[in-house]
């Protein structure tokens, strides 16, 4: 199965995710923003964390112009797989492939921290890796990750279970403690926490591995 | 000649950076600052003759992201 890691100028974990789609066993191509095309039978987008064009005007909105974001809407639009985390999130926010907006953190301070998740939905390929409900802790590192929806659409994310992961205890603000939404076709997925950054034995911390792990084989047996 | 863009968060929408503002306002002694909001402007120089309809297509596209802030234009 093929992921393409789609890299902006001040794209920081844009390696981090490859490491970790890799080690899922995953082939992965990285795709500069400037390109018009994903790589041949690329499965599955991966929108890396960092600070996409210094972060300018807001998070996300100069990335979410690209070059690269038509084909990776048409990619999604085509039911394939996007996987936006952190800055990623930010994207795909900012792009209208997820609904609502990351504001600044409620408290104003960049948070970097593990911090606890619940599960909170099941039948993704994200997720399902997961027991249903399942705590698990994974790092976050952000200054504008306080997650706003109107009180419709958060309505609607959860009658449709769209709600990914929620905090435990929401250290940014996030509405209904949302960590992370699907797509209403499940085949989008955009979080703040850093499952890259806690998926090998060195990171101390391996939940983040058992997301890429049900990806890549979900992906395979599809 | 040139557009004046104000994007400020919407009605609605927590501005904690408006609140710390408040906040610091209240602690140098000044009194009756209820609210404190703050937004951004954005100055655009432009070919003569744009309109003020491409202008806000600009900040639907770009300049403002609608599910969060709303925006004033002025061209002058």
């Amino acid at each position: 199965m093929k992921a393409a890691v789609i890299v902006f100028p001040g794209s920081n974990c844009d390696r981090d995710l490859a490491v970790a789609f890799r080690a899922a066993g995953l082939q992965v191509e990285m795709v500069w923003h400037k390109d018009q095309t994903l790589p041949d039978g690329t499965d599955l987008v991966g929108i890396p964390g960092g600070f996409s064009f210094g972060d300018y005007l807001r998070c996300g909105a100069i990335a979410a112009n690209a070059p690269i974001i038509g084909a990776v809407k048409a990619h999604a639009d085509r039911g394939g797989h996007v996987l936006g985390l952190c800055n990623g999130f930010q994207v795909l926010t900012e792009t209208g492939l997820l609904p609502g907006a990351l504001l600044r953190n409620a408290g104003l301070k960049y948070i970097c921290r593990t911090v606890g998740l619940q599960v909170a939905t099941q039948g993704c390929v994200y997720t399902d890796g997961y027991k249903p409900g399942e705590e698990i802790a994974l790092p976050i590192a952000h200054h504008d990750g306080n997650y706003f929806a109107d009180p419709a659409t958060l309505d609607a994310l959860e009658a449709e279970n769209r709600v990914a992961f929620r905090y435990t205890d929401t250290p940014n603000g996030s509405a209904r403690a949302i960590a992370g939404v699907l797509s209403e076709n499940r085949r989008v997925l955009g979080m703040m926490p850093h499952p890259e950054r806690a998926s090998e034995p060195a990171h101390g911390n391996e939940d983040g591995a058992r997301l890429f792990a049900h990806l890549a084989q979900a992906l395979t047996a599809a | 000649m040139k557009a004046r863009v104000t994007v400020m968060l919407k009605d609605g929408v927590l501005d904690p950076q408006g609140e710390a503002i408040r906040h610091a306002l209240g602690a140098l002694g000044f009194d009756g600052v209820g609210g404190v909001r703050q937004g951004k402007v954005i100055e655009l120089d432009l070919a003569d003759g744009t309109s003020e309809e491409e202008v806000a297509q600009m900040c639907e596209r770009l300049l403002a992201n609608t599910v969060i802030e709303s925006y004033r234009i002025e061209m002058v």
